[in-house]
């Protein structure tokens, strides 16, 4: 039998229904593919007997001439940062080692129910603060990708560095990923694939370990705009157990797929064409500009006056509600607990969370609790929360001028694991392009563009407005049909 | 505003006491404020608890409906402005009984704004005159859990059963100058909470508890250091709180020390208060907006429900009594003040109106004196021989009934309510049966009348020549003729008549 | 604004985070490099910007007074509410002994 593993998430799921393979024959060898990759660290823990009770369902709903779901028979990765019934989820932290879960998520469960199978819990940032994988308490996932002539480690992103490791490694057709600052995008655009972060509150954040609340949104990774638009189907959905989802309807994204732009204008935001930028990151995005315009649309230059001062307002608001998010980790009702000889409660407490979380994460949790101390707040956080808003005002203008943004993704391709992390600051750089998405809660997308000189992957990120993940997502697959991007990592692991 | 006179003497002279009250009420709902895990009290330990009442993590706080309703009823019933715009803030803070590591509460947009609050003056108990009460906020927030001690040598015990039940933390202005102004305060804010239905009012199950905010200084003088004495559960030891804590400070600052603005505990066994020092490291709550929550915005359509769902309130209540029904002040303060008492008040009223074709105002006077001492009398006279499922609102007017009528007297209705309260008889046929109904037949009396004027000659001419404290004589030897059934207003007339 | 060792002691003891002292001296420059940059955000004028509350334009939904209408939200789940506890006993989650 052909590799399946090459397959994304439509031919699976098409091959499955029209009887081409069995969705057992899919698993089993996503399952073999992810237990001979450990080289990677992609996966904290692997299930392979969750993908195959799952394919053993979609196969007998086929065989019982049932309808299958929008994913049936597609294996997938789930990133660590979901809560997953009887799995354990950890959130790549040592402080929620050994935790399960008595609950799914509801992302998950939409997942399951549309027929989709879980090969394993992906490995990330921990708490989904980085940009690396490299503050994953079970080590770094590496990427696929290395530099031509070279056999330094390479990151695979983050925070979402085990999703895009895997579908890079063609370890599973998708996984999920999430975004609070560029976590999906970021790593989809250094491995070469496709991810996508829709409209805040598309996705529901119940059964998500909790970063930063106003930012949280779970997406798609995968290797085609195809593939992601399917699965963005089978994730998003009202939940009303969060007060932040969106009570909409779901819009069919992969029937209404149309690479044709005629009509449709693309911004150029001059405030992203900053100093020190490399030039294969200019040379792809003026590329993408030209195969935007082929593909028929306009393209007009906007402002986005206030973006350079989107990313250190993210760093004041994600910080200050991930301390508070994360002051559930006590060591009082599940996970970690450190209790010294003769200690108290409150000595248990800085005990257990000295020794449960990593240095970024405590460095986040300190800059977050001084921003919102006595003295601080309004100087900090007020001051951040109404740079925010002129951060979305800035967009709103720009909806005027333009259907979708074109920007590059991220302002440099894969870089070796250590050399960042040793200037936290550099590293926060990473997302410079992509958070100020995040913070107006916009869709946003990255999809593959090319290789740069070095051969690793650059990606291209497209914006759009609220609620028009299909703008989206239609910009990205004309980008995508242009670049015709085929490369992928030669397997050394 | 009025002046309480109430004064601690101190050593150097007289001093005044400021009290300012932030009482935390239970809201009446059946399910959390965020979750839908149930608030009924004296379940099993972690029984009532959800996965997001146990701050799991990714749990996410969707707020209850009737918990935000009751709180802008509240606000209303207080004359209080409402917030159509409020949202939701963290307070942060570690401990056991706090599983999210913060409360979710309300500092910046409380969902009610300023209102007021009028205690009635008592003479007796120290209040001059009618007084209006400040309320600067009521705001919503989550309990916190409970943890039990003395069960285990080295470890203490977390339930979490009462963690995010909704309260109403309701906030006074430092307005209250004596225990007596507190007290009554308490007990006003627990009348309207009642009337209102947003809030039982147990104290004993903790579902009102204060924290009390006392500070002293010199009449006239800027405001002394305040000192919050937490969770106070009773109307008595909110009074005991104050006074003790007032005595305390005056003591203090009187022996030259000064009073530390701090948190205090009551220990109603030894009546006093003490610091917690446990609490007081490095207070900093970094509130912040709830991420988790978007900001609450009420339209119109829930405002009016709100407000027409609102009940005649105790003031409103009271003034109708006095007015429309003629009653005295102390009546209607006393029906007024317990919805148990107003409800039984009002059923009765209108039961006995119909019963008599009177309108209610004609049978108010009797209804009330009936309420208030008559029934509770037969009531506290019979202990636990009393049925009190007899004691229904027909069986009652049907008595008032027969007393209107003169048909029973007065001590004869009390016979027979204690027999219609053991038995469940019906009243009319217990008078029939039981000889409980007074002679007005005017022969009968006028033959006993004639026997007795005739017995006492003598006493008939001392009366006629002036000695008018005999008539009590004829009027006593009738009665007991009459085995004490005549009817006294038939008894007086005809003796008036035969003796001219 | 910058913060000192001291500072920084006092930020990790509210975070409930122990810090020897190394990890204090080695957090400072950490730290003031991450404040030094975001100070640049005081040079935006915002008067009369309101802060972001919402990013969607959304207002609260209420949810029904409804008890355990939803088994994922609602109690009576004992079990799994202890089920990953460190320490659990008679129903109870068990903590080192607090003093009041």
């Amino acid at each position: 039998m052909s590799e399946l593993t090459n397959l994304g998430v439509r031919e699976i799921r098409d091959g499955v229904a029209s009887g081409e393979f069995t969705a057992r024959e899919v698993a089993s060898q996503f399952n073999a593919a992810v237990e001979a990759a450990a080289a990677l660290n992609t996966f904290i823990i692997t299930t392979p007997d969750k993908a195959l009770e799952a394919a053993n369902a979609t196969d007998a709903a086929r065989a019982a001439g049932k309808p299958l779901g929008k994913m049936g028979g597609v294996p997938i990765g789930m990133k660590d940062l979901f809560c997953t019934h009887g799995t354990q989820t950890t959130a790549a932290s040592h402080i929620l080692e050994g935790f399960v879960p008595q609950y799914e998520s509801t992302v998950s469960a939409n997942l399951w129910n549309a027929g989709a199978g879980m090969l394993g819990k992906l490995n990330l940032d921990q708490f989904a603060m980085g940009s690396s994988n490299e503050t994953s308490f079970f080590g770094p996932a590496k990427s696929p990708w290395r530099k031509e002539g070279s056999n330094m480690a390479l990151t695979a992103g983050g925070s979402s560095g085990g999703s895009s490791s895997a579908v890079a490694a063609r370890l599973c057709p998708a996984a999920t990923g999430t975004d609070t600052g560029g976590s999906i995008r970021q790593p989809a655009a250094v491995t070469g694939i496709v991810g996508i972060k829709p409209t805040y509150g598309r996705c529901s954040r119940w059964g998500v370990v909790a970063f930063a609340s106003s930012l949280d949104q779970a997406g798609p990774m995968a290797r085609s705009v195809e593939d992601c638009a399917i699965m963005l189907g089978a994730m998003a959905g009202y939940d009303p157990k969060d007060s932040t989802s969106l009570d909409m309807p779901v819009p069919d994204w992969e029937a209404a797929l149309d690479a044709d732009l005629k009509g449709k204008k693309v911004g150029i935001p001059r405030e992203y064409r900053m100093d020190g930028t490399p030039q294969d990151i200019l040379d792809s995005w003026k590329q993408g500009e030209e195969w935007l315009k082929d593909a028929g649309a306009e393209i007009v230059e906007i402002s986005l006056p206030h973006t350079k001062y989107a990313l250190p307002a993210y760093y004041i608001i994600a910080p200050a509600e991930a301390s508070s998010n994360l002051a559930r980790y006590d060591g009082v009702r599940y996970g970690l607990r450190d209790l010294p000889d003769g200690s108290g409660l409150q000595d248990m407490y800085a005990a257990t969370r000295a020794d449960g979380f990593g240095d970024e994460v405590k460095r986040r949790i300190l800059i977050g609790t001084y921003v919102l101390s006595a003295g601080f707040y309004d100087a900090y956080y007020t001051q951040a929360q109404k740079i925010r808003t002129l951060v979305a005002q800035d967009f709103e203008k720009a909806w005027a001028q333009c259907d979708v943004i074109l920007a590059p993704t991220t302002p440099n391709a894969a870089f070796g694991l250590g050399e960042m992390q040793s200037d936290p600051l550099a590293m926060y750089l990473n997302d410079v392009f992509a958070v100020p998405a995040s913070l107006a809660g916009l869709p946003a997308m990255s999809v593959p563009a090319g290789l740069n000189s070095d051969g690793l992957p650059l990606g291209l990120q497209i914006v759009g407005k609220p609620f028009d993940e299909q703008g989206v997502l239609n910009a990205g697959l004309a980008i995508e049909q242009r670049a015709g991007f085929t490369a992928r990592a030669e397997k050394w692991w | 505003m009025s002046t309480s006179t109430y004064r601690i003497q101190g050593a150097t002279g007289e001093w005044e006491v400021v009290i300012g009250l932030e009482v935390h009420a239970q809201v009446s709902s059946k399910a959390k404020l965020f979750s839908g895990a149930n608030t009924e009290f004296g379940a099993e330990p972690n029984t009532q608890v959800s996965l997001v009442d146990a701050a799991m993590p990714g749990m996410l706080p969707v707020p209850n409906r009737e918990c935000i309703r009751q709180a802008v009823r509240t606000g209303m019933a207080i004359e209080a402005q409402i917030n159509a715009w409020s949202r939701f803030d963290r307070k942060n803070y570690f401990y056991a009984d706090l599983p999210q590591g913060y409360q979710i509460s309300q500092l910046y947009h409380p969902i009610v704004g300023e209102g007021k609050l009028l205690i009635e003056a008592d003479e007796k108990a120290g209040i001059p005159e009618d007084k209006w009460i400040g309320i600067e906020r009521i705001h919503v927030e989550q309990d916190a859990g409970k943890l039990m001690h003395d069960q285990h040598p080295t470890m203490s015990y977390v339930d979490l059963n009462r963690s995010g039940v909704a309260l109403m933390e309701i906030v006074s202005m430092a307005d209250m100058r004596s225990p007596a102004e507190a007290g009554a305060y308490v007990r006003k804010l627990r009348s309207i909470l009642r009337y209102v239905g947003s809030c039982d009012g147990n104290m004993e199950q903790g579902s009102m508890r204060a924290d009390v905010n006392v500070s002293v200084r010199k009449p006239g003088e800027e405001l002394g250091t305040r000192t919050e004495t937490k969770n106070v559960n009773s109307v008595r030891f909110v009074m005991a709180v104050i006074e003790g804590e007032a005595r305390r400070q005056v003591d203090l600052i009187e022996d030259g020390g000064t009073v530390v603005q701090e948190t205090r505990l009551y220990d109603p066994d030894k009546g006093e208060t003490r610091s917690m020092r446990s609490k007081e490291d490095a207070h900093d709550y970094r509130y912040f907006p709830d991420p988790d929550l978007l900001p609450i915005e009420l339209d119109d359509a829930f405002l009016s429900e709100c407000r027409e769902s609102l009940p005649e309130l105790p003031d409103a209540k009271r003034e109708r009594y006095m007015g429309e029904l003629g009653m005295n002040a102390y009546n209607a303060a006393q029906l007024t003040a317990e919805v148990e008492t107003f409800a039984r008040f009002e059923t009765l009223l209108a039961e006995t109106a119909s019963a008599l074709g009177k309108p209610e105002s004609k049978v108010a006077t009797q209804v009330a004196n009936w309420t208030l001492s008559v029934a509770p009398g037969v009531v506290k006279m019979l202990g636990d021989e009393a049925n009190l499922e007899y004691a229904t609102s027909a069986a009652q007017a049907a008595i008032l009934k027969m007393v209107d009528a003169s048909e029973v007297s007065g001590g004869q209705s009390k016979e027979i309510y204690e027999i219609v309260l053991k038995t469940g008889r019906d009243p009319a046929e217990i008078a029939e049966t039981e000889g409980l109904k007074q002679v007005s037949d005017d022969g009968a009396i006028e033959a006993e009348i004639d026997t007795i004027l005739a017995a006492n000659a003598d006493k008939v001419e001392q009366y006629k020549a002036g000695k008018d404290k005999l008539f009590g004589f004829f009027v006593g030897q009738t009665m007991k003729a009459m085995q004490g059934k005549a009817n006294p207003q038939v008894v007086n007339e005809l003796l008036k008549a035969k003796l001219g | 604004m910058s913060v000192d060792k001291q500072t920084v002691a006092k930020i990790a003891s509210l975070a409930r985070i122990e810090m020897g002292d190394a990890e204090l001296e080695r957090m400072v420059p950490e730290l003031n490099n991450i404040l030094d940059w975001v100070d640049q955000l005081g040079e935006v004028d915002t008067s009369g910007v309101e802060p972001m509350t919402a990013v969607m334009p959304i207002a609260q939904r209420l949810r029904a007074d409804e008890v355990d209408a939803d088994p994922l939200t609602g109690g009576g789940v004992r079990d799994k509410v202890l089920a990953n506890a460190p320490a659990a006993e008679h129903g109870f989650f068990g903590v080192p002994k607090v003093i009041e």
